[in-house]
């Protein structure tokens, strides 16, 4: 059963990709999306018959080298069960929302068969995502690191005739590049270390503990081994899931068709990095350092990316940027050890998250592809089914609910269980966390409601007649809608006890590490003090009335607040000019280097130098040989194999053996 | 006789039987001779291809030994010795594998044509020689004599500046090949023979310190040999900072030479630092193994950021072939079991990868007569196909997880962080460095909308060159995801190399005091 569903994305891929010549493109989409939600189904099935019986399928000898043995395999815990269903629930109503959002794109010309080779791209994300979780080692699990990034550098590009989108893609790929170059170095190290890079081996708490110990020589300095792996894997996590210094790509990757920002950008590839701390659990509960690296490095990305989403305009760029800042709060919950936390959220946020994307493509669907908010407003009666679900969405991530229950909607329960997990954690980095996760819990609600305030209320802004011919998406597009908002609505309710109440340990058994000794933060969640668990509430209250005076009250108050801090403004608006500086620092340099060592070292250091007596011969041959016409490089090659052999024969008779 | 008997030598000299069929029996100049003389190539590297398949047949992977040995005395003392072992069998396959194709990249030539064919059947039997030769004066000889028909493929049939291109490439491999022989006839002086497995197993050179002029000479007479091999393996790889002769040679090469010259030519070298460098100067080898990975990672951050900047389809893959080579020469010094089995799969791999990328380049220059990259833009609107093979192959360069692009770079990186963790780090940003100039050229050769008039009717790819790629996807895609089909093969192999090389360090060790007294 776990081949199948792993293989059948694939499979429709495949047959998608190449073969809708023959079948037809209607019927190699149906192929791939019948082929999804058959693996959804099974991963349906995988997760609810999973009871603690954790196994490992292997399938075929991999790479093997001296000590080095990988297997391509299938490892089923909890941990990659949770993934399953997250992936391909939402992979296959992305599927069955693309019949509807990509039928006629205006981006392609007459004839051009642009659908199949969509639908190919998307599934094989998703095998290669189903490869990435249920990895066995750190090199399968690497494989479907790299192949998601294929497949999203493939997708943002999409529309390959728009320059932004390939500049976008490409600068995913390379950014996702240098988080990998920590990821491999990671591995390698692991595998100095331990002589190991399966997951039997290296998530031994044992063997953790042991490399803790230990020393590293890494580069010049002396290190413990433990902190220099675990941060280096960190460093490959930060790139695939956004997280600050390396989230540049993220905001751009929104060139991609919005079905793939809801599939790829939101629900599942970005969250890799957080599954990849998770998995690595008992590696980082030995380390010390890396957590609380992992902490302030989650708890400022949650900020920065949400003080961003509060003055971007496009549509889809506030929800790009309110997935760097969820992230941000997985990885502070991973960071402190809660690593079903972490896992709670990523897998509520996966639900909400999508929907509002989803929701999102659905306006853009009705506004003929304009996605500035400033022409969006009042259209909520116009297209009230994709109202109904981004409303849904907003008060998922906003986190409504009542509080000190478990009754609300799912970012309520899962963003809260993260603050209070994080304000038991206690002092330090936690401390900061804690502060920056609350405001930013603040921030996340008044963009939030800036978007639907924007979009869906007020005054019709921009082309009329766009507004006029705005309509309701089709039912294919809509389905998958209501399907995740029944997710969003009681993703977080249902699976309360098992995430973070008093199933946590027995739900997740061994797929992930606590060390007891150390470790008590989930049980310290619970005990924390009421103010503590009203905060968030507070925080997410004072965001909309702030969004609600500022965009339904007093319409003019922003314009003029801009301009009030126009300094802060176009800071904000500039991304903390992020962009700008990585050009400054690193693209420029490396270009003038490059053309610098091409030119003067290669040109006039090596050639001018080495070659310089090359350089004198050459003119003087080419004249001798002139003379001779074409048949110069014979003769030459003749002669000099002819003193090759005379030389050869000299020694031969004379010098040869002694 | 039995088949196995002179098996190698069949495959050796099948080519050059073919070229003298064609140099003499074969007559006119005609189109349809033109035509004949092209199926013949064809038919002599496939019916070799063939006969090749054998060789793995009857090759037992767990004898560390030579297999296959054929002894014949040739003149004054000197010997025609054949034999592979785990370390070459795969690249006489390589290079068996990869002529057809090389042939079928020639198909649209007319300029000489009879002779072009000679010239690349003389060279594959010289290349399979190479690999198979177990007499150093016989490695020599057809070392060196392999220079002549690749620098007669770029003098004759290559671009407009095809003379200072095989010139330059002439006299780099010649200058450190004069170093190689002055080292051999040493070696033959000092070891009385010439024979490579007496050498490997039998004779050690002395490596006790020396002084003269007043500079001591650490790892004495061994350091001074591995040197003067260093010198031309190093150009042959090329290593930085003697690389500079590859781009002007693969610009002005045509198409086929491009191929042979990436796929094969170029393996040579690393092929030599295994045969030789390694096991016979082992001491001399781990003084200087910092050295040459230093080396290596300088070529692979300075040529992926030269490539970077090219604007030159040929010029920009040949920079990212010094790269990838820089990852075999590291693999093979940090000495250990991934490092070299990483060395030797990425040069097998290369030899695919590098050979469908210069493939690629020859489709649309076929078309447009032109490697600027600018003149390009948008073909994926007209050539799908291309796009897609194109694509393939660009990720496989950039070492792509599943293709075997991966394999090769992430074990000669394992091996590299046991041996020196500076290193790894280094040329771990080849892996940035790699995606970011691969994905730009294809962003700005296949991507985009196709605006230019020239390119308005550009054709996609023709069976014959999906014919030439289809095989190079199969391996490239097969060794990336089972790539125990080479690691089984040349595991013993190296792993007895390793053993022999610690032996003889630890043999010299104990010596060493008593001889510097």
């Amino acid at each position: 059963m776990e081949q199948i569903l792993l293989f059948a994305p694939l499979v429709g891929a495949l047959i998608c990709g190449f073969g809708h010549r023959m079948i037809g493109e209607k019927a190699a989409m149906m192929v791939a999306t019948g082929l999804l939600f058959l693996s959804a189904i099974l991963s349906w099935v995988a997760f609810l018959t999973f009871h603690g019986n954790d196994h490992v399928i292997p399938l075929m000898r991999w790479v093997e080298s001296g000590g080095l043995s990988t297997d391509w395999a299938i490892r089923v815990d909890r941990l990659t069960v949770i993934m399953l269903i997250v992936i391909t629930t939402v992979s296959s109503l992305v599927h069955l929302y693309s019949w509807g959002y990509m039928a006629d794109d205006p981006q392609w010309k007459e004839g051009e068969r642009y659908k199949p080779r969509f639908f190919a791209y998307l599934s094989f994300f998703t095998w290669a995502m189903l490869m990435l979780v249920t990895a066995d080692n750190l090199l399968q699990l690497f494989f479907g690191w790299e192949g998601v990034g294929v497949a999203s550098y493939l997708l943002i590009g999409f529309y390959y005739r728009k320059p932004t989108a390939n500049a976008a893609a490409i600068k995913a790929f390379v950014v996702n590049r240098v988080g990998d170059f920590g990821f491999s170095l990671g591995i390698f190290g692991l595998y100095f270390l331990t002589k190991s890079i399966n997951f039997s081996e290296i998530l031994d708490p044992h063997t953790a503990e042991a490399i803790s110990q230990q020393t590293i020589r890494f580069l010049s300095w002396d290190i413990n081994a433990l902190e220099v792996i675990t941060m280096l894997l960190f460093i490959g996590a930060m790139g695939k899931s956004a997280q600050l210094f390396l989230h540049t790509w993220l905001p751009d990757a929104m060139e991609g068709p919005t079905p793939v920002s809801a599939l790829i950008h939101a629900a599942t590839m970005v969250t890799a990095g957080v599954f990849m701390v998770c998995r690595l659990s008992p590696l980082m509960e030995y380390a010390t350092f890396t957590p609380n690296f992992i902490i302030v490095i989650g708890a400022t990305t949650a900020f920065f990316a949400a003080t961003v989403g509060l003055v971007q305009n496009d549509i889809k760029r506030v929800i790009a940027y309110s997935t760097c800042s969820q992230l941000g709060y997985m990885f502070v919950a991973a960071g402190i050890g809660a690593y079903p936390v972490a896992m709670f959220h990523l897998f509520t946020h996966a639900f909400f998250k999508a929907m509002l994307f989803l929701g999102a493509g659905s306006v853009i669907h009705a506004m003929h592809h304009e996605q500035d908010m400033r022409n969006y407003g009042n259209l909520r009666k116009k297209i009230p089914y994709t109202f109904a679900a981004m409303m849904i969405g907003t008060l998922a991530i906003t986190g409504v609910g009542i509080p000190l229950t478990h009754i609300g909607f799912a970012g309520f329960l899962s963003k809260d269980a993260i603050i209070e997990s994080t304000f038991a954690a206690g002092a330090g980095p936690a401390q900061y966390a804690f502060i920056m996760l609350v405001i930013a819990a603040a921030m996340t609600s008044f963009y939030s409601w800036r978007l639907i305030f924007l979009t869906f209320y007020g005054t019709e802004r921009g082309d009329k007649h766009t507004h006029e011919h705005a309509h309701e998406s089709p039912m294919v597009m809509l389905i998958p809608l209501a399907v995740l908002a029944l997710g969003a609505i009681f993703a977080g309710m249902l699976w309360y006890e098992d995430f973070f109440g008093h199933h946590v340990e027995e739900f997740f058994g061994h797929s992930v590490y606590a060390n007891h000794d150390t470790n008590h933060v989930i049980h310290d969640a619970h005990s924390v003090p009421n103010w503590v668990k009203v905060s968030p509430f507070v925080a997410m209250l004072s965001g909309f009335i702030l969004a609600w005076i500022m965009y339904i009250k007093k319409p003019t108050a922003p314009a003029k607040l801009a301009e009030q801090h126009s300094g802060l403004y176009a800071f904000l608006q500039n991304k903390w000019y992020f962009d700008e500086l990585y050009d400054l620092i690193f693209v420029n340099p490396a270009k003038a280097l490059g053309r610098f060592l091409w030119k003067k070292g290669d040109g006039k250091v090596i050639d001018g130098g080495i070659n310089g007596l090359a350089m004198g011969i050459i003119p003087f041959l080419t004249k001798w040989a002139g003379r001779a016409q074409s048949g110069y490089l014979f003769h030459y090659a003749f002669a000099m194999f002819l003193g090759l052999a005379a030389i050869i024969t000299y020694f031969a008779i004379t010098g040869g053996a002694h | 006789m039995a088949l196995t008997d002179s098996l190698l030598s069949l495959v050796i000299f099948l080519p050059l039987v073919a070229a003298f069929i064609l140099m003499f029996v074969l007559r006119g100049e005609d189109a349809a001779a033109q035509h004949n003389a092209k199926v013949l190539a064809l038919v002599a590297t496939i019916a070799n291809f063939v006969a090749s398949i054998f060789i793995l047949t009857s090759f037992d992977k767990n004898n560390t030994g030579f297999q296959l040995v054929e002894t014949h005395e040739w003149l004054a003392g000197l010997q025609y010795k054949v034999g592979v072992d785990g370390i070459s069998v795969l690249f006489v396959m390589l290079t068996t594998f990869l002529m057809p194709i090389v042939i079928g990249a020639c198909w649209k030539v007319e300029h000489r044509v009879k002779e072009y064919m000679i010239a690349f059947l003389v060279l594959e039997s010289l290349m399979i020689a190479v690999f198979c030769a177990l007499d150093m004066i016989l490695f020599y000889v057809v070392f060196e004599a392999g220079l002549i028909p690749m620098f007669l493929i770029i003098g004759i049939w290559g671009g407009k500046e095809r003379i200072y291109a095989s010139f330059k490439f002439f006299l780099y491999t010649l200058l450190g090949s004069v170093l190689m022989l002055v080292a051999m006839l040493y070696m033959w002086w000092d070891a009385g023979t010439t024979d490579i497995p007496t050498l490997l197993n039998t004779h050690t050179f002395d490596s006790a310190d020396f002084t003269i002029l007043g500079i001591t000479i650490v790892g004495g007479i061994q350091t001074l040999l591995f040197l003067a091999f260093l010198a031309s393996f190093a150009v042959k790889m090329p290593m930085w900072p003697v690389h500079t002769w590859l781009p002007d040679a693969h610009v002005q090469a045509p198409t086929a030479g491009s191929v042979v010259l990436a796929a094969v030519l170029l393996k040579m070298g690393g092929y030599g630092f295994l045969r030789f460098s390694l096991p016979m100067f082992p001491e001399a080898s781990a003084i200087l193994a910092d050295f040459v990975m230093t080396l290596s990672v300088i070529a692979i951050i300075y040529t992926s950021l030269v490539a970077m900047m090219q604007e030159d389809m040929k010029k920009l893959i040949a920079y990212s072939s010094v790269a990838h080579m820089g990852f075999v020469t590291m693999g093979i010094f940090a000495m250990n079991q991934q490092g070299i089995d990483g060395a030797i799969f990425q040069m097998i791999s290369h030899g695919f990868i590098s050979g469908a990328l210069f493939l690629a380049v020859g489709v649309i220059y076929d078309r447009m007569h032109t490697r600027d990259i600018d003149a390009y833009g948008g073909l994926v609107v007209r050539m799908p196909v291309y796009a897609l093979v194109f694509m393939l192959f660009t990720m496989a360069n950039v070492g792509l997880p599943g293709t075997s692009g991966f394999v090769g770079e992430f074990l000669t990186l394992v091996g590299a962080f046991q041996a020196n963790t500076w290193v790894a780090f280094g040329a771990t940003t080849g892996v940035i460095l790699s995606a970011a100039y691969a994905l730009w050229l294809y962003r700005r050769v296949v991507f985009g909308d196709l605006i230019k008039e020239s390119l308005k009717s550009i054709a996609d790819m023709d069976t014959r060159e999906k014919l030439m790629m289809a095989p190079l996807i199969v391996m490239t895609i097969l060794l990336g995801v089972y790539p125990a089909l080479v690691l089984d093969l040349i595991g013993p192999a190296v792993s007895n190399l390793l053993d022999n090389v610690a032996t003889a360090q630890g043999v010299v060790e104990t010596v060493a005091p008593v001889v510097s007294h």
